[in-house]
């Protein structure tokens, strides 16, 4: 029996693009529906009726919400092909913790900066680069997060570069100065297939941030 | 050996108390260094660099932060008496649920313990839908985990400790008549050993209480 597998996401969304890629890295089949988060689908709000958001995935009717949940739900089921997890305990709740990282800091912060003005866009601004260089020093002179190959955290966090163009662009600040190493880290999880075909267009990306901040009432 | 596992708490910690209950259930030997948060050791700071919270795991000399991270570390690790799910779906839910608890329920509790009047009437409410939502998955079960403890047994027996932080708050959120599932489970929970061997010093935890309401009612003025 072949598997069905729904995903219920918004194109601009991190937290969508999280799964996208890790289902694009295993090669799984499934159907992508684009949601529209001002008049949510029916199926939505009866798959996530605690927070009626989305990423939904919906593996045989059964879903699964939270994005570092549902990656992880992936990686455990369609355990064969590309691994994202390390293998070693350690170096497993390692990853985790800095995903539990990102989650806590990269949106919030990100936010402020497209959000907000003044002083609280510049404390953003400076919490924002101050996060991402903590993460610069995990990644070290690795390839990836995830080692030689591609994993986890680094499929929780390069999502966040299709929005370094909008933050840049609303804060008046370039964050390839501050973290060179982490934007050639981006773009080579760009090269591969998975993450290319699942993260949208930076301008995109900002002309939707833009539209936000007019309906936000922010200049 | 006692010494390879240390773990950095503070007693009135339902993060560094839940550590506490899966190290005993699970019969893992560890060396326990009571924090004080206002005056933190430099080892602890050394560890948790980037959050300087507890609890921190230290095994074999290589520091977790983050309790969530640390309950499935130790059940990866040590594999007997095992608290996840072993199917992934299961194990899905279950990670969905901790983080419902610790992201919705315990800050919201928190306000209620802290605030007053209008404030904390809110913040009751706000309990009482989260608790019913909870309550659905315990139906029709002994536990959270099924037959016995589990995961989202550890994460969630902080609940027992609302009892007490409404006898110093003044509210009580939660109350046998309005859930009677989680009532009954948390009874189930304090038969067992390692779950009583983790509850926090009852007097100990009103005198807190009262301390943070009375700093947040002088902060505010």
């Amino acid at each position: 029996m072949a598997d069905e597998l729904v995903l219920l996401d918004f194109w601009p969304s991190p937290f969508g693009m999280r799964v996208r890629i890790a289902l694009a890295e295993k090669g799984i089949k499934h159907e992508y529906r684009e949601e529209d988060l001002r008049n949510k689908s029916a199926l939505l709000l009866q798959m996530n009726p605690v927070h009626k958001k989305i990423p939904v995935l919906i593996h045989n009717g059964k879903p699964v919400c939270e994005s570092l949940i549902q990656v992880q739900y992936i990686d455990e089921v369609w355990h064969d092909q590309a691994p994202l997890l390390p293998s070693d305990p350690y170096q497993r709740a390692i990853a985790r913790f800095w995903a539990d990282f990102v989650d806590k800091k990269i949106y919030d912060h990100g936010t402020k900066i497209w959000r907000t003005k003044g002083e609280e866009q510049e404390a953003g601004k400076k919490e924002f680069i101050e996060c991402l260089k903590l993460l610069e020093g995990e990644l070290g002179d690795k390839p990836y997060f995830g080692g030689e190959n591609f994993g986890f955290l680094d499929v929780v966090l390069v999502p966040f570069y299709s929005w370094f163009h909008a933050y840049e662009k609303c804060g008046n600040f370039s964050i390839e100065a501050e973290c060179p190493k982490l934007i050639a880290w981006a773009k080579r999880c760009l090269q591969k297939e998975s993450v290319s075909k699942s993260l949208p267009d930076q301008e995109k990306v900002y002309g939707f941030v833009l539209q936000l901040k007019k309906v936000f009432g922010i200049e | 050996m006692a010494e390879e596992v240390k773990l950095f708490g503070m007693w009135a910690s339902p993060f560094s108390r839940r550590v506490e209950l899966a190290l005993k259930l699970k019969g893992i030997p560890y060396e326990y260094i009571e924090e004080d948060l206002s005056n933190k050791s430099p080892s602890l700071l050394k560890y948790n660099p980037i959050h300087k919270k507890v609890p921190l795991l230290v095994h074999k000399e290589k520091p977790l932060a983050e309790s969530l991270v640390i309950l499935e570390y130790l059940d990866e690790t040590w594999t007997n008496n095992p608290i996840l799910p072993q199917d992934p779906y299961e194990r899905a839910m279950a990670r969905f649920w901790a983080k419902f608890i610790d992201e919705k329920l315990l800050p919201t509790a928190a306000k209620v313990s802290h605030s007053t009047g209008k404030e904390q009437e809110q913040g009751v409410e706000e309990v009482h839908q989260q608790l019913k939502i909870l309550e659905n998955e315990l139906k029709g079960k002994e536990f959270f985990a099924g037959q016995s403890i589990g995961y989202l047994d550890i994460v969630a027996h902080v609940l027992f400790w609302f009892y007490s932080a409404g006898e110093a708050s003044g509210v009580q959120a939660l109350t046998t008549e309005k859930f009677p599932i989680i009532s009954e489970w948390i009874e189930k929970l304090i038969k067992i050993e390692a779950v009583n061997e983790c509850r926090i010093p009852k007097e100990k935890h009103h005198d807190l209480i009262r301390l943070r309401r009375e700093s947040l009612k002088s902060a505010s003025k």
